[in-house]
């Protein structure tokens, strides 16, 4: 039953996107000024079979219908309410489902908030994104439909997987694919700018907004992810430089990029091309990243059920999107003669984008390379995270100089500043005392800090004269400053990240070299969809003499029956203690991860920032109007 | 002659093909020297090119009734049906490891038939096998 009327709104809803396409060429020929009422009337029906789709979904989830294949398969009565409606979106089928909604609402959005006048251009966006729709909506209803059924209906469902279970991991899927499929308005627009031959102004003024509100998401949504890896997987890190982990990563740096350049295009008509450039290929990473993802050719620590169709299907989709996109950038594009100046702040702007495109590549290649080499030596190989390590941190120094002193330049023309200034001296002194306290002796290690501090210093010190002029550009002080501070933190996280691995009987205790580690009893626990074996710690500080209660778990799930290892996390103001416990086959010894995380707090706090400051230049934005 | 607009023009774009071919060689370096090789314990007892002390992959299934826990360690058999090399770990495991299971340990060997592993990796997924495995135990089980 509500299986047909899932695939009855959703073929509904890619019927509009044809119709809207039509009805919009037909558009592109009338020199009437306004976009006529149908083509908003067939929008917003499309929105509203689209969300109906979804709706339905949704109830079949909530009320465990388990006559749609995709319900039975990721649900069960007993799963608490949260997690059934999260449920919806934990699959690839419903997950694409949220994707194309997303997609669709974006569309209309962008229709009916847009300002810019230039009415070939909002159609021209109208039908690349329609043009998108369709395709993911062919793809849902033929490769990967939501909606299948079931015969005969089973009587309970077979669960969704315990890690799954997991208020992080709900809203992970959200909030990664509104940045994602945000970045498929800028694509569409600026493919649509160039046909429509549409300013600069007028461009960068109309993605703006969409390149600030996918970024922010996207941010977030990295952050999730995260946090999640760091209590969930056990390991005791928050960043694995995982496939899966660097697919949501690559977007982003070109997303920072383009979030960058796109005022070079607002307040100095420049970049123009290279504008266009970062938003095609934007759109287009992501589209890589949910390939890489969802086809399964990469072998990452997280799950995804794999299936080749799926990454036949996207592979020819970003094939057709990648070189149609190129021939409209080589007909199209404007030829473009500007000089920057150097030590304008358009000049640190374009280093900033190197930077960015440089951290792509070298992301890119690490996550790519193994495929290759399996494709083309069939040798079989993973890039570990020291790559990414000893490539990356060097090159943080001078993109951590360059964001102190780039935004301190003016526009168009402006004089060096001067280096060595007092900020500098405060940072290094500064330093100096932390590094007096923490006596680190690895030397890149210092430079790191050295420099994050003096990033820190300085944005606060920029917000104080700013705040004097009455002209602070918030977003980029709390976004350089979350920054700053997320290096800082993360380097003093890795210098004083301690771990002990052993394994210990209930009764024993285990005497490390600043804890004492006491395995007090074994209890259990049972709630409706598990049941969990509690291991009781204490934790003595041997210097504090204070003591701190670990409750590690496994757990036993039901549906479907899987077994969890739950960390047990304890956060104070500067520091997290982290507990994992194991046991193999019910013998009586179990196996221990201790680690003691200094500034975890801080290092989501300072990824917070970052985000927030997206948030604002949004706002700010409003303002200017 | 070239004059000077040319000739600073072919200066940057020097400069910058410098640049570029500086950066790939970099990451391409890099990129070797951190490549974890993936082996199976046939392929380990074979092969005379496997270094010692370089960081690798070892997989295959963890062979009935080898698991050992003590004080400080989990020693266990990693077989493909052919050969068999011993593994010490110090740590949590994942959830799905279990005798006659897939496993796939990470760290370095010691010599070729014990392997110091750094950390077990874990599939999520009951029925999901990693492609390496399943690609190396074909050819044995027959």
């Amino acid at each position: 039953m509500l299986s047909n009327f899932g695939v009855i709104f959703s073929s509904i809803a890619l019927i509009t996107s044809f119709i809207l396409i039509y009805f919009s060429f037909l558009e592109l020929k009338i020199s009437d000024s306004k976009i006529p009422k149908k083509i908003y009337n067939f929008s917003l029906a499309q929105l509203i079979f689209s969300l109906l789709s979804f709706l339905i979904l949704l109830i079949g989830y909530v009320f465990s219908d388990f006559s749609m294949i995709n319900v039975y398969e990721n649900s069960h009565t007993t799963k608490p309410l949260f997690y059934k409606i999260s449920g919806t979106w934990g699959n690839h089928e419903g997950s694409l489902l949220l994707w194309t909604n997303i997609l669709v609402i974006f569309s209309f959005l962008f229709l009916i908030l847009t300002k810019n006048k230039n009415k070939n251009f909002k159609i021209l966006t109208l039908i690349f994104q329609n043009f998108l729709i369709a395709t993911f909506f062919i793809f849902l209803l033929t490769n990967s439909n939501p909606f299948s059924p079931i015969f005969p209906i089973p009587n309970e469902g077979m669960g969704l997987n315990p890690i799954l279970q997991d208020p992080a991991l709900a809203v992970h899927p959200p909030l990664l694919y509104v940045g994602f499929v945000g970045s498929s308005i800028y694509f569409s627009a600026a493919l649509a700018a160039l046909i429509s031959k549409v300013e600069a102004k007028s461009l960068a003024t109309t993605i703006k907004p969409w390149v600030s509100v996918s970024w922010f998401f996207q941010t977030l949504g990295i952050l999730v992810g995260s946090i999640w890896a760091y209590y969930e997987l056990g390991w005791g890190g928050y960043w694995f430089w995982d496939p899966v982990e660097n697919s949501s990563l690559m977007p982003w740096f070109l997303m920072t990029a383009l979030l960058h350049s796109v005022l070079v295009l607002e307040r100095r008509i420049g970049l123009y091309s290279w504008v266009i450039i970062l938003s095609i290929l934007t759109f287009t990473m992501t589209v890589i990243g949910t390939f890489l993802v969802r086809s399964g050719i990469l072998n990452s620590v997280h799950t995804f059920a794999n299936d080749p169709s799926r990454g036949l299907f996207i592979l020819t989709f970003l094939t057709l999107m990648v070189f149609s996109s190129v021939f409209i950038f080589f007909k199209y594009a404007p030829s473009e003669k500007k000089t920057y100046r150097i030590f304008s702040k358009e000049f640190f702007i374009l280093i900033n984008n190197w930077f960015m495109v440089f951290f792509l590549a070298v992301v890119l290649i690490g996550t790519l390379y193994p495929v290759f080499l399996d494709t083309l030596v069939g040798e079989k190989i993973s890039v570990g995270p020291p790559y990414y390590n000893f490539i990356l941190a060097p090159f943080l120094i001078p993109l951590l100089f360059l964001m102190t002193s780039g935004p301190r330049h003016k526009w168009v023309v402006s004089e060096l500043k001067k280096i060595f200034n007092v900020i500098l001296f405060l940072s290094i002194f500064l330093f100096l005392i932390i590094f007096f306290i923490i006596q680190e002796n690895n030397f890149l290690i210092g430079l790191i800090l050295l420099f994050s501090i003096y990033l820190v210093v300085q944005t606060i010190f920029d917000f104080y004269e700013n705040f004097k002029n009455k002209s602070v550009n918030f977003s980029r002080i709390i976004s350089h400053l979350g920054f700053g501070l997320l290096i800082f933190f993360i380097s003093i996280n890795h210098i004083f990240s301690t771990e002990n691995n052993f394994n210990i009987r209930t009764g024993e205790e285990k005497d490390t070299k600043d804890y004492i580690i006491k395995f007090e009893k074994l209890t259990t626990m049972s709630t409706t969809n598990y049941k969990s074996i509690v291991g009781n710690f204490k934790i003595i500080n041997k210097k504090k003499l204070n003591t701190k209660n670990l409750k590690p778990e496994i757990r036993f799930y039901n549906q479907p029956q899987t077994i969890t290892y739950e960390a047990s996390i304890r956060s104070n103001f500067f520091s997290d203690t982290y507990l994992t416990m194991s046991n193999i086959s019910d013998t009586d010894v179990f196996n221990i991860k201790f680690e003691k995380k200094p500034f975890m707090n801080f290092i989501w706090f300072s990824v917070l920032l970052i985000s927030f400051g997206g948030l604002l230049n949004f706002f700010s934005r409003k303002k200017q109007i | 002659m070239l004059n000077i607009k040319t000739k600073n023009r072919l200066l940057i774009l020097v400069a910058i093909a410098v640049l570029v071919i500086t950066i790939t060689v970099l990451i391409f370096k890099t990129l070797e020297d951190n490549v974890l090789y993936f082996y199976s314990p046939s392929e380990i007892e074979k092969s005379n090119e496997i270094v010692l002390n370089d960081n690798m992959r070892i997989g295959g299934m963890v062979k009935k009734g080898s698991i050992e826990t003590n004080q400080n360690e989990i020693r266990f058999i990693i077989t493909d049906f052919k050969s068999e090399i011993i593994v010490s770990y110090r740590g949590t495991v994942p959830a799905l490891f279990a005798e006659g299971k897939g496993v796939v340990a990470e760290g370095k060997l010691q010599d070729k038939k014990f392997f110091l592993a750094k950390r077990i990796l874990a599939k999520h997924d009951e029925n999901y096998m990693p492609p390496e495995i399943k690609e190396s135990l074909k050819d044995n089980v027959k």
